[in-house]
């Protein structure tokens, strides 16, 4: 059964990577909802956060590929349920049809929006939450003259952060030892 | 160990040398990891580095080609037969494209080599030079890992770490991209061998729990299977291999790329698996309570249709690469290490046993196959030449005892039929990819590679002019191989298809060929053609006694089918004997 996944991988900061891990998903022909890359919090370390859609037996096939990557130093799958995730969206829309009622109060106090640009032609406002409640908002502002709409690719944090952060450690330590290894060689 | 660090030091301390071009550097590195060939085809970015190789001529011997993709297959064959990286040199552009066939069937097959192609210079890269192609793209998805090098400076620790990858867990092919002004740039140089990648751990630590396990299920099973592939050979865990067979009583199946990994007149040696296998491992597979996989993936070429593969087993699966696990068939217990070093830690905690009832039902088996198929196709008695009587003539004549080269198809399944393999890395064929082509120069490489070595290349008509140019590098190198076409003037594996599952309707697999006996004469290589059974033995003996080179080319069976068979979308079990 299908369902989605999102799958966290801790990379070194080398060009090309991105391309091996799409390679991967393309030849097992799955779709990517989102992605999002960024430097981890450990320095030449990046995070991609990927969310597929596919199911339990795949997603293992697809993260043991992955793992095989020689740039890819670790990687995460959660269901939606192991982790605390967040998108943010911008949305721009007419001023003068979002004063013309009391929107304001209902996308602040309801939706959990912010204004972020005001000018006399159009405001912005940020959101940030879950896929739905992004959609929702949308929905909601659909029919004021709606300018445009973007969307984030998800962030999610897991919630055993211990396991990544214990791994690092060792593969730092193991990387020190090494080092005290080859130095000891010359 | 000591001795080890005493070298690997002295080559550290011997390779620190200022003020040298990074084409110097690029060889330094190559003579430092004890590369003495190197296969491959200049160009005009690659020139700086051809250029200093004339300095290193007494470290390096280069073989040139006659196209990059007999380069590229040479240098998988090298490896194959020495256990050791191969190595390829290719201009940029079409000369880096033409080595990606080979570079997919080394990934595919498990083999480690470094290709090194050159770039344009790097203020041109992506701007469509002259002979600018993005190679890194091209090759990524059959590469185990690629880089490109803009600085001269960045080239020993790329090379070393490429070394490394290239050869460590499941080997495989590396790719290094090194731009025309990063060859000519000058660096103070120091290698330093890679041992270690924080991001690529080759070395797993064993799961002593996974291992008791499988010995467990090993000593109660009643009909149990070994299936062992290329990982056998490549981990060198051929005698361990032997070893546990023989404590445990276990026959021994082996892939297309295991053969040679086991004895084939070994009384435990259960015989070929797969489309065009033996008879018995097939049929018994789909009867064993316990299967124990060692260095192989289950290619769908083994496992025939997955659904109704091996149901009353037990399966466990040793295997380095983990991504393999699970991937097709799904295991009770998985051993995600080194083929070797698992037998090691397996053969003292099984039980010494013997299986008389389990092994007779094989050899009730292997007699069917050779009534039916194997005697009327080695000792014929009517009829046109068959390609098993060719191949078997060789065994017996060699003693097993030769390096075998096949290229793809017929002539491939029969030497992998016939031939009796006795020791092992043997075999030099084409197995997940199936590269037509791949014969004439892997025949080279692994010719180079063991020159003590006899080494024999069957070919089909189809295969050897696909590569045909390489007879000019055999000629320029006086390369002592002995190469059999097996000529059906047909397309002889995609003939036997269309025969059976498309209604015999030989779309363009018909072959007018030359005169292969002429086209050896202008290579300067001595020929022979055969087409009578009385002189078959007494061709091979002449081929085999030549001195150099020499091409024998026999007339078989146009049609000849290669039996037995697993159809496609068929189980193992239905494996036909007839057609």
């Amino acid at each position: 059964m299908k369902q989605e996944f999102t799958i966290s991988l801790f990379t070194e900061d080398h060009i090309g990577i991105l391309n091996k891990i799409t390679i991967i998903l393309t030849r097992r022909q799955i779709n990517i909802d989102s992605i999002t890359a960024s430097e981890s919090a450990v320095k030449g370390v990046q995070l991609l956060t990927i969310v597929v859609r596919t199911d339990d037996e795949m997603v293992r096939k697809v993260v043991r590929q992955f793992e095989k990557l020689i740039d890819v130093l670790k990687v995460f799958v959660h269901s939606s349920e192991d982790i605390i995730y967040q998108e943010i969206a911008l949305y721009k829309v007419s001023t003068k049809e979002i004063l013309s009622g009391n929107l304001v109060d209902i996308i602040v106090r309801s939706y959990n929006g912010r204004f972020i640009e005001i000018s006399p032609e159009y405001m912005v406002i940020e959101k940030t939450g879950h896929k739905q409640e992004i959609l929702q908002l949308l929905h909601y502002l659909e029919p004021y003259g709606l300018l445009q709409f973007v969307r984030s690719g998800r962030v999610a944090i897991t919630k055993q952060v211990k396991e990544l952060n214990t791994y690092l450690k060792e593969m730092d330590e193991a990387t020190r030892f090494k080092h005290e290894e080859i130095e000891a060689y010359n | 160990m000591n001795t080890e660090k005493n070298i690997d030091t002295l080559m550290i301390q011997n390779n620190y040398v200022e003020n040298i071009t990074g084409a110097e550097a690029l060889l330094n590195c190559i003579v430092a990891e004890g590369i003495e060939t190197v296969f491959g085809y200049p160009g005009g970015a690659i020139m700086p580095i051809y250029d200093k190789l004339i300095d290193y001529n007494d470290k390096i011997t280069h073989i040139l080609t006659r196209h990059e993709q007999g380069a590229a297959h040479a240098a998988q064959a090298y490896a194959m037969v020495t256990g050791k990286p191969g190595v390829c040199f290719a201009t940029s552009g079409p000369g880096a494209t033409n080595l990606i066939t080979g570079i997919a069937n080394a990934f595919l097959d498990s083999v480690p080599v470094v290709f090194i192609t050159a770039q344009v210079v790097s203020g041109l890269i992506g701007t469509d030079a002259f002979q600018e192609t993005d190679i890194l793209g091209v090759s990524m998805p059959v590469t185990k890992w690629n880089c490109q090098i803009k600085k001269a400076r960045e080239i020993p620790d790329s090379l070393s770490k490429a070394f490394y990858i290239a050869t460590s867990g499941r080997p495989g092919p590396v790719l290094i991209d090194i731009t025309k002004d990063a060859q000519i740039e000058k660096l103070d140089f120091k290698y330093r061998k890679c041992n270690y990648i924080r991001s690529f751990n080759p070395n797993i630590p064993l799961h002593e729990k996974e291992i008791e396990s499988a010995a467990i299920l090993i000593n109660h099973a009643t009909r149990p299977l070994i299936l062992a592939g290329h990982g056998v050979l490549i981990s060198g865990a051929e005698n361990e291999l032997k070893v546990f067979a023989e404590k445990t009583g276990i026959p021994v199946a082996v892939t297309l790329l295991g053969l040679s990994a086991f004895p084939a007149d070994h009384r435990l040696y259960a015989g070929l698996l797969g489309m065009h296998g033996n008879y018995a491992p097939n049929r018994l597979t789909n009867e064993a309570d316990l299967i124990i996989a060692i260095g192989m993936r289950f290619d769908d070429r083994v496992t025939g249709n997955l659904k109704k593969y091996a149901p009353d087993a037990r399966i466990i699966h040793i295997e380095i690469d983990e991504a393999e696990i699970n991937k097709n068939v799904k295991v009770d217990i998985e051993i995600n290490n080194d083929a070797r070093e698992v037998l090691c830690h397996l053969i003292p905690l099984v039980k010494e046993n013997s299986l008389g009832k389990w092994i007779r039902e094989f050899r009730i088996h292997d007699k069917t196959e050779y009534d039916k198929v194997i005697k009327p196709e080695i000792k014929p008695v009517e009829g046109d030449i068959r390609m098993g009587e060719v191949v078997r003539i060789v065994s017996d004549l060699t003693k097993g005892e030769a390096i075998i080269v096949t290229d793809v198809g017929q002539n491939q399944m029969s030497a992998a039929r016939y031939y009796r393999f006795r020791s092992p890395k043997t075999l030099v064929t084409s197995g997940g990819m199936g590269t037509m082509g791949f014969g004439l120069p892997a025949s080279i490489g692994a010719k180079i590679g063991r020159p003590e070595m006899t080494v024999i290349a069957f070919l089909g008509d189809g295969g050897f002019q696909m590569t045909i140019q390489e007879l000019g590098t055999i000629l320029q190198y006086k390369v002592p191989v002995k190469i059999i076409i097996l000529n059906n003037c047909f397309l002889g594996m995609v003939r036997q298809w269309q025969d059976m599952f498309f209604s015999k309707r030989y779309a363009s697999t018909e072959m007018i060929n030359p005169d292969f006996v002429t086209v050896a004469a202008g290579y300067k290589i001595p020929a022979k053609r055969v087409s009578e059974r009385e002189n078959l033995e007494s061709s091979i003996k002449e081929m085999l006694d030549a001195e150099g080179p020499y091409l024998l080319e026999v007339i078989v069976e146009k049609e000849g089918i290669i039996l037995p068979m697993v159809e496609p979308g068929a189980s193992v079990s239905d494996v036909t004997l007839t057609y």
